[in-house]
């Protein structure tokens, strides 16, 4: 049984699709939605002088800005009476959708795609294909 | 302020230097005239040397020596003890994976190194073998391994002692440890004095070595590759000097971060194809490598050939590594401040890797390559030499470093802006007036320090950079104890498994 769906979640209209999937999917179920939002970061990228002196700022006007997206949107599917939790970290999007879905017992990814068919999306490799290369729980790519 | 302007702004700050020019030989002659003897007066008092035999010894190499001998003595070798700490650091070890989103300590290493690895690796070492023969690789490994210690206490007090304003950016360096450490210590007064005298310094090594030995060197290879003497750039290094500092004046002043994102994306690529030549043509002369190592050792110890024999050759060796890896200046310190840490000994830690990387490894590779390609007798000198060592193996690579140079040339300017503009916003306050003039003072020392020849702009830069080390190391030596503590707290802290690694 499916206790938990996991949504990648970024406002976006692929994203969109994916939540409105997971929350339809959810209420039949009476499972919980975790909505994910993923502020992309890597340790390792280079940072001039100036940005590592303003990066704690910078931070943190991140985080507001990132939770006045997912906020509004947990609140209304609450209204719903959907169980509805929300997650805003930073890092690489597969990397930390795989760390939650490992920490939810019984839960299930739930991501869109952009709905591109042409050959360079398919090079490029899209959040959906990693995710399900390295997912530890099954994952359901919305169109 | 648009690009045009700035570049209007520039040219119209040199056009007395250009009239005057024209009326005289030579556009650089003229900035040369003008500059040589305020550089001159100001070397000549950074530099008092005391007489020994027949050679002088600058007093602050001794100076800086002496500080790293103390620092490594009185942290128990922490650079030897410490490293493996520092690696697990780097790697992200001990990364609270709720702090992702902040600058991580491999980031914070590679900006600073980005500011110290450059020219000092490439032109510097050139200069110390061809002075001090390949004995001075010897001096200037024991230096760098010694400054391991004093990197690693500048960089924890930078942290410990940083300011943080008002709106969330933070300030911190020596400026901020000599006047806020001092004030603990009881000796406010001293305190505020020493950070003003290092904060000028400052201004003045950015501006220096940071900046006109820079534009220097960099200038200088554009015209050997295009055809030494012949070439159309021979005698227009204020030409490449203008275009260098309208590149740079788009980043500081333009806050165009684009392009200090491209370069820095390109320079350790450089910098991996700089060692990666040196390696091969180590290898292929393998059979000189122990002839080489040879040399390095006899000539440390005898001074054989070496005007002032093996004081030349130790001073040589110590003054590059001084001037390379930057311990025991200061400036790192800036850098490491700006890193979010709930352990300001964390930064020190990882900072102690500079030195080595800088200096142990890549300089001393310069300096191997230099000597087994055997063009340490013919007479040249900074990064002609250096070019020189590297065609005989590639005869293309003159090309290459060309482009390393003014690349390095350009990430370490932008990050030097960075130490003189925390130190002018010391002296004069966060005020956007006073930090526009510095950046535009800045963009003209750049067309100056390409006109001038490499003698004075070199006298000029090391005597900047190491009048910093004055104020600094008198903190370090006054400030050493709250290392100590924060470093048994920390240490407490491990054993205790308070702090823990989280991979």
């Amino acid at each position: 049984m499916i206790k938990t769906f996991i949504v990648g979640y970024d406002s976006t209209k692929p994203s969109e699709r994916a939540l409105e999937f997971a929350t339809m999917a959810a209420k039949g179920r009476g499972a919980a939605v975790l909505v994910v939002h993923v502020l992309e970061w890597s340790p390792y990228s280079f940072l001039t002088m100036e940005e590592i002196a303003e990066r704690h700022k910078l931070r943190e006007k991140e985080v507001i800005r990132a939770r006045a997206v997912v906020d509004p949107v947990c609140d209304k599917l609450r209204a719903d009476g959907l169980n509805v939790s929300s997650e805003v970290q930073y890092g690489d999007p597969a990397e930390i959708l795989c760390d939650l879905a490992a920490k939810h017992e019984g839960s299930i990814i739930v991501v869109g795609r952009k709905g591109t068919s042409n050959l360079a999306s398919r090079f490029m490799g899209t959040l959906g294909i990693s995710l399900i290369q390295a997912s530890p729980v099954p994952v359901t790519v919305v169109p | 302020m648009s690009i045009f302007k700035l570049g209007a702004a520039i040219v119209a700050a040199l056009t007395p230097a250009l009239a005057q020019a024209q009326e005289g030989g030579g556009i650089d002659a003229a900035i040369n005239a003008a500059v040589a003897p305020v550089s001159n007066f100001i070397v000549s008092i950074i530099f008092y040397s005391v007489q020994i035999g027949d050679v002088s010894f600058p007093l602050i190499v001794g100076w800086l020596i002496t500080a790293a001998t103390v620092c490594s003595l009185y942290f128990g070798f922490i650079q030897f003890r410490g490293v493996k700490h520092s690696v697990d650091l780097v790697r992200g070890r001990y990364a609270d994976p709720n702090d992702a989103g902040e600058v991580s300590h491999f980031q914070a290493l590679t900006t600073a190194l980005s500011a110290t690895v450059g020219l000092g690796n490439i032109a510097g070492v050139a200069v110390a073998v061809s002075i001090g023969g390949p004995g001075a690789t010897f001096w200037m490994i024991l230096a760098g391994l010694l400054g391991m210690a004093s990197k690693f206490t500048e960089c924890t007090l930078g942290v410990k002692f940083r300011r943080e304003n008002a709106d969330g950016t933070i300030s911190g360096g020596p400026m901020y440890y000599l006047s806020r450490g001092f004030a603990d210590l009881g000796k406010p007064g001293l305190g505020r004095a020493l950070a003003a005298i290092f904060s000028v310094c400052c201004i003045g090594g950015a501006i220096g070595g940071g900046n006109m030995f820079q534009a220097n060197q960099a200038a200088q290879q554009i015209a050997n590759v295009t055809g030494g003497d012949a070439s159309f750039f021979a005698d227009k290094g204020w030409l490449i000097g203008l275009v260098l500092a309208v590149v740079v004046g788009m980043v500081i002043i333009g806050g165009l971060k684009s392009i200090a994102h491209v370069t820095e994306k390109i320079v350790p690529f450089m910098a991996a194809i700089y060692v990666g030549a040196g390696l091969v043509i180590i290898i292929a002369n393998s059979d000189k490598i122990g002839w080489a190592f040879g040399q390095i050792v006899s000539g440390a110890f005898t001074g054989e050939g070496v005007a002032g024999g093996i004081l030349g050759a130790l001073i040589q060796g110590f003054k590059r590594a001084a001037f390379s890896n930057e311990a025991g200046i200061g400036s790192a310190a800036i850098a490491h401040s700006a890193v979010r840490t709930k352990e300001p000994v964390t930064e020190g830690f990882v900072a102690l890797l500079e030195p080595f990387i800088d200096t142990v490894v890549i300089c001393t590779m310069t300096a191997l390559v230099i000597v087994v390609s055997g063009t340490l007798d013919t007479g040249l000198t900074g990064v002609e030499l250096t070019s020189a060592a590297f065609a005989t193996a590639f005869p293309w690579f003159p090309v290459v470093l060309a482009v390393a140079v003014v690349l390095f040339a350009f990430s370490t300017m932008i990050s030097w802006s960075y130490y003189g503009l925390k130190a002018t916003t010391y002296l004069f306050g966060e005020n956007k007036t006073v930090e526009n003039i510095y950046k535009l003072f800045f963009c003209i020392c750049v067309v100056i320090g390409a006109s001038m020849s490499l003698g004075p702009v070199i006298d000029f830069s090391d005597s900047m950079i190491f009048a910093m080390a004055i104020p600094n190391v008198i903190g370090l030596y006054m400030l050493m104890p709250v290392v100590k503590r924060e470093l048994a707290q920390y240490q407490a802290k491990l054993a205790s498994g308070e702090i823990k690694r989280h991979h």
